[in-house]
């Protein structure tokens, strides 16, 4: 056994086996804390120990007995036991090897913790990213750009807030489902966003670990949650999403929009999984949801062979039907952009000025103002609007490409 | 594990106050499902004495020992199993009280 092999073993099974292994340490011992310091151990003990012996054969039984033997002793020595149930439950010997079934409703229940309403919607992203997703703390802290200590303390608030108040490690029943999954889902789609166009002078303008994860946790839900359309809806948003990505980004550095991407760089086996999620959606024959919508959407965008192809007056009949779903001022903007295309700059520059009292401060609203001016002419005031936007936007990508469009005006 | 239950007025946007009957019945509820332990309505805020006798003698204060537009108004100790079935309750009592409702494990 080589060093890279067991370093490539490892790193396989932090993907496949962290949340396992943390989960069924949770339901074991009823501590977040305890369940991820031993399973941290436990990791570390690999690295020290399968390029020496080799990788067990089945390397994820093999890092729950060792992180179980980790938290045994912990507990002891730190001899805190107030609790008799505790060690009742610490001593009733090795954990007999779960059905997966039962291991799988165990990660479940690990997310819907993490993502329990009554903690705050930053907190439940760190919460999921680290206990769920395995990311180390300087992981999240650079991804959304809080300080490590801050990061470190929201978390530790957490975990004794979810302890203090006896947040329940459990999938939620059956009429809270629905409400609950979609926070699991909302706190899915900020990973997938960050990672999607990522903030900050600093990051990468794509952060292709983010994007990874935010699918690979969205699958997970919808291998334990098959029918539910919107979480299938989500996973289609982001595949399809996601296969644009190695268009997006020139070589420069810049943002490539989506009327000049080489159509040819997109990822077909994305994009054909993502058709076949919507596909599914549409004939489950229920009304869809946010998602299912706008994974929709962008089923019609991967449809079209170039910009002049696409279905514009599908995309915009989408859009209509998510706005009496979601009437915010987002959805309103993108369904302009959609207008322009069918109807010309003049009817969505109108549309797009209406929402300038609740969008004055999004860099997007500013970015699509600039391209209608400019495409109306007025390129005085199209520059005013590239300037504001440039001032708002968060992404390198994103700045350099405004900044080159705003350059060009004449 | 037990839960305070705190409501919570607004000075100046209050909320109703025919809710007597309603939170009645919330409360023979409370009590026929075992979540009972106690509950009290608070006299105004302007009833309140503040002591302080950390010093040499006790200090004696009229009035809150916040002064805020939201207050305490009453409150209540349910024992539940969890929080989610603490907070199920309390958004049923929210809309009974017609109140802001703040829920607190017991240490």
């Amino acid at each position: 056994m080589n060093d890279v092999d067991a370093r490539e073993a490892i790193t396989r099974a932090h993907h496949a086996e962290w949340a396992r292994v943390v989960a069924s340490l949770t339901r074991r011992f009823g501590d977040l804390d305890i369940a991820e310091e031993a399973a941290a151990e436990a990791f570390a003990t690999a690295v020290r120990r399968w390029p020496a012996d080799g990788v067990p054969p089945n390397p994820g039984a093999w890092l729950t007995t060792t992180a179980n033997r980790k938290a045994i002793d912990r507990i002891r020595r730190e001899s805190r036991r107030d609790d008799k149930h505790k060690e009742a439950r610490m001593l009733h010997g090795d954990v007999p090897p779960e059905p997966l079934g039962a291991i799988d409703d165990d990660r479940l229940r690990l997310i819907f913790t993490c993502c329990h309403p009554a903690l705050a919607m930053q907190t439940r992203v760190a919460l999921t990213l680290r206990m769920v997703g395995g990311l180390t703390v300087p992981e999240i802290a650079r991804a959304f750009l809080v300080r490590e200590t801050a990061l470190e303390q929201r978390i530790t608030r957490a975990k004794a807030k979810i302890k203090a108040a006896r947040i329940p490690y459990r999938v939620p029943s059956a009429e809270d489902l629905p409400t609950r999954v979609s926070g699991v889902l909302a706190v899915l789609y900020l990973v997938f966003n960050e990672g999607y166009l990522a903030t900050g002078p600093d990051t990468d303008p794509v952060r292709h670990d983010l994007t990874a994860e935010a699918i690979r946790l969205t699958r997970l839900i919808r291998a334990l949650l098959p029918d539910d359309g919107e979480v299938a809806g989500l996973l289609a948003l982001m595949l399809l999403t996601e296969a644009r990505r190695p268009a997006r980004i020139s070589a420069a550095g810049e943002l490539v929009t989506l009327n000049e991407q080489d159509r040819g760089a997109w990822d077909a086996d994305l994009i054909a999984e993502g058709h076949r999620l919507v596909r599914e959606r549409l004939a489950s024959g229920t009304a869809p949801g946010r998602y299912q919508i706008l994974a929709a959407i962008n089923a019609v965008h991967t449809s079209a062979r170039d910009i002049r192809d696409t279905d514009w007056s599908q995309i915009l009949a989408l859009y209509d039907q998510l706005v009496r779903l979601d009437p915010s001022p987002i959805i309103a903007l993108n369904r302009a952009i959609a207008l322009a295309e069918l109807d010309g700059p003049q009817v969505a520059l109108a549309a797009v000025d209406r929402l300038e009292d609740k969008l004055a401060g999004y860099h997007a609203y500013h970015a699509t103002r600039a391209d209608l001016l400019r495409r109306l002419g007025r390129s005085r005031q199209s520059r005013a609007a590239y300037d504001k936007a440039i001032e708002l936007a968060g992404n390198t990508a994103e700045t350099a490409y405004l900044t080159r469009r705003r350059d060009q005006l004449r | 594990m037990r839960y305070l239950i705190s409501v919570i007025d607004d000075k100046s946007n209050p909320g109703s106050t025919d809710r007597r009957p309603a939170i009645s019945a919330f409360n023979e509820r409370l009590v026929a499902e075992g979540h009972w332990v106690f509950a009290g309505g608070l006299a105004d805020t302007d009833a309140a004495t503040v002591v302080d006798n950390r010093g040499e003698q006790a200090v004696f204060s009229d009035g809150p020992f916040v002064e805020s537009k939201e207050y305490l108004a009453g409150v209540w100790v349910w024992e539940a199993p969890d929080l989610d079935v603490a907070l199920q309750l309390a958004a049923e009592a929210s809309k009974v009280c017609d109140r802001k409702i703040e829920v607190r494990p017991f240490r």
